[in-house]
């Protein structure tokens, strides 16, 4: 039997700890727990399935074929939104590496100076000053870092998060400084897709009775095949309308004050620390551009898709311990 | 200068890994990507102030056109939005074609400033974007003259 040794280099993102699931060589980046991800997806497809099925052929033959085109637009973009802000990295910021851990303590320790015995030492926190104001950095003891300013842990995904928002369920995935603006846009599409089709839906009810009187068209109702799906569609859409609309109305406040979910709740700049939020430029425009229409920050922790295009000889002059691809390599032996 | 090397194969082949030093991340500006200027101690005998300052600010300055937010930006940002964001499965980024550049001229220094003074910058990208890590290299022909630690110098064999 001959043994055949493979050697394979990890990808950057195989080597992530942290409780995250990859597809597509490290294109796609999730939490773990799906489930309701898949109940968003299929909320939102089957909705708009019901819509085009039984309502646009009445509404395009008389009102106006511009009215389906229009929804499918909307839709389209909705899903394209959904699946950035649940495929993309949120900003993971990745763990120490032991040298930079073991120099991290040991300034913890020269800062701190000797604790006596039974005596708890003091938090790892570290002050810096932004823009005058003074913002204490805290240790994580997972990631082994001082988190920069904004960011945080969740502990559903066990990452720190650059810009930490909030973990969403519904989109599967921690929302951070990387995919804010595909999660902000999606809430705000879907408000309006789930007003559009709240109104149609109303407007073909209303036409239908015009058409046909009000109480044979509430008749119809109990057999008809068209019409009880419209029922299910009201409900959802009225349900889903205000919730979205609610949410998004939240996030336009949060970004005109240039806030995350995550301070809000602590209540780092409100009550008495009002008007001393040191990130925001005091302007509400702004702070729009600047959490909108922002850089587009890369994945640090994941492997880019566009990595490839990277020059091999400009790799292959640095040695090996500067680029952490070739640092694990990992050999598997084949037996044939 | 006690050890020298004349280029990066050089380094591999003939020295040890001694020490690492970590410059670590300015926040005063905000959140925008910047790194302290502080002179580490620990470099005092192998490079000059003005040299090491010199990269720094450099690298500084990258990173500032990376993250402005402008004209450019907002016209990225737009027709990005406009276009779904599929536009990026063709386009490359401004940030990423900035870290690019900075990845080249990180490999530039190291060529001709770093390596022969037996120091090696590892780009930000690769830590996170929360250090400068400098490794401090030492001659394995010569006695071991150096701070370094044991613990540390087990990652060559990563």
């Amino acid at each position: 039997m001959s043994a055949v040794m493979i050697t394979r280099k990890l990808r950057k993102w195989e080597k992530l700890p942290g409780k995250n699931t990859f597809c597509c060589d490290g294109r796609v980046m999730m939490a773990r727990q799906k489930g309701i991800f898949y109940l968003t997806l299929f909320l939102i497809i089957g909705t708009c399935s019901l819509f085009f099925a039984f309502e646009c052929p009445y509404l395009a033959v008389h009102l106006s074929p511009a009215i389906p085109v229009f929804a499918v637009l909307l839709f389209l973009f909705v899903i394209a939104m959904l699946l950035r802000t649940s495929f993309s990295d949120p900003g993971v910021l990745p763990r120490a590496l032991p040298e930079e851990a073991n120099f991290i303590e040991m300034e913890i320790e020269a800062a701190n100076g000797s604790v006596p015995s039974g005596q708890r030492p003091p938090p790892r926190i570290r002050n810096v000053q932004i823009n005058n104001q003074i913002v204490k950095l805290k240790y994580c003891y997972t990631c082994k870092i001082f988190r920069p300013p904004r960011a945080s842990h969740c502990s559903i995904c066990d990452n720190c998060v650059d810009r930490f928002d909030h973990h969403c369920p519904w989109v599967g995935n921690c929302v951070g400084k990387r995919n804010y603006r595909y999660f902000y846009l999606f809430t705000l599409t879907l408000s309006l897709l789930t007003i559009y089709i709240f109104a149609f839906n109303i407007v073909h009810v209303v036409m239908r009775s015009v058409d046909q009187g009000f109480l044979s068209t509430l008749k119809e109702t109990p057999g008809t095949y068209p019409f009880k799906y419209e029922y299910i569609l009201l409900l959802v859409c009225f349900f889903t309308l205000w919730s979205m609309v609610g949410l998004t109305g939240f996030h336009t406040y949060l970004i005109s004050l240039n806030q995350t979910t995550n301070e809000d709740i602590k209540g780092s700049w409100s009550g008495k620390n009002r008007g001393q939020n040191p990130y925001s430029h005091k302007n509400i425009v702004k702070n729009c551009c600047e959490v909108l229409c922002g850089p587009t920050y890369p994945s640090i922790a994941a492997e880019k898709s566009s990595a490839p295009k990277d020059d091999p000889p400009l790799a292959a002059k640095l040695p090996p311990l500067a680029s952490p691809e070739t640092d694990a390599e990992t050999s598997i032996v084949k037996n044939q | 200068m006690a050890t020298e090397f004349h280029n990066l194969q050089e380094l591999r082949h003939s020295a040890s890994l001694a020490n690492k030093v970590f410059i670590q991340r300015d926040y005063s500006e905000g959140t925008t990507c910047r790194f302290q200027t502080k002179f580490p101690s620990e470099l005092e005998s192998r490079i000059e102030l003005t040299l090491f300052e010199e990269t720094v600010k450099t690298l500084n300055n990258f990173y500032a056109e990376a993250e402005k937010i402008g004209g450019q930006s907002y016209l990225e940002g737009c027709l990005a939005c406009a276009t779904a964001y599929l536009i990026f499965l063709c386009m490359e980024t401004r940030y990423e074609k900035v870290l690019k550049k900075i990845a080249k001229y990180i490999q530039e220094q190291n060529e001709k400033i770093y390596a022969p003074r037996g120091l090696l910058i590892t780009d930000p990208i690769e830590r996170g974007m929360r250090v400068i890590e400098i490794s401090i290299y030492e001659d394995r022909g010569s006695s071991g003259s150096s701070s370094g630690s044991s613990s540390v110098s087990g990652s060559t064999a990563r």
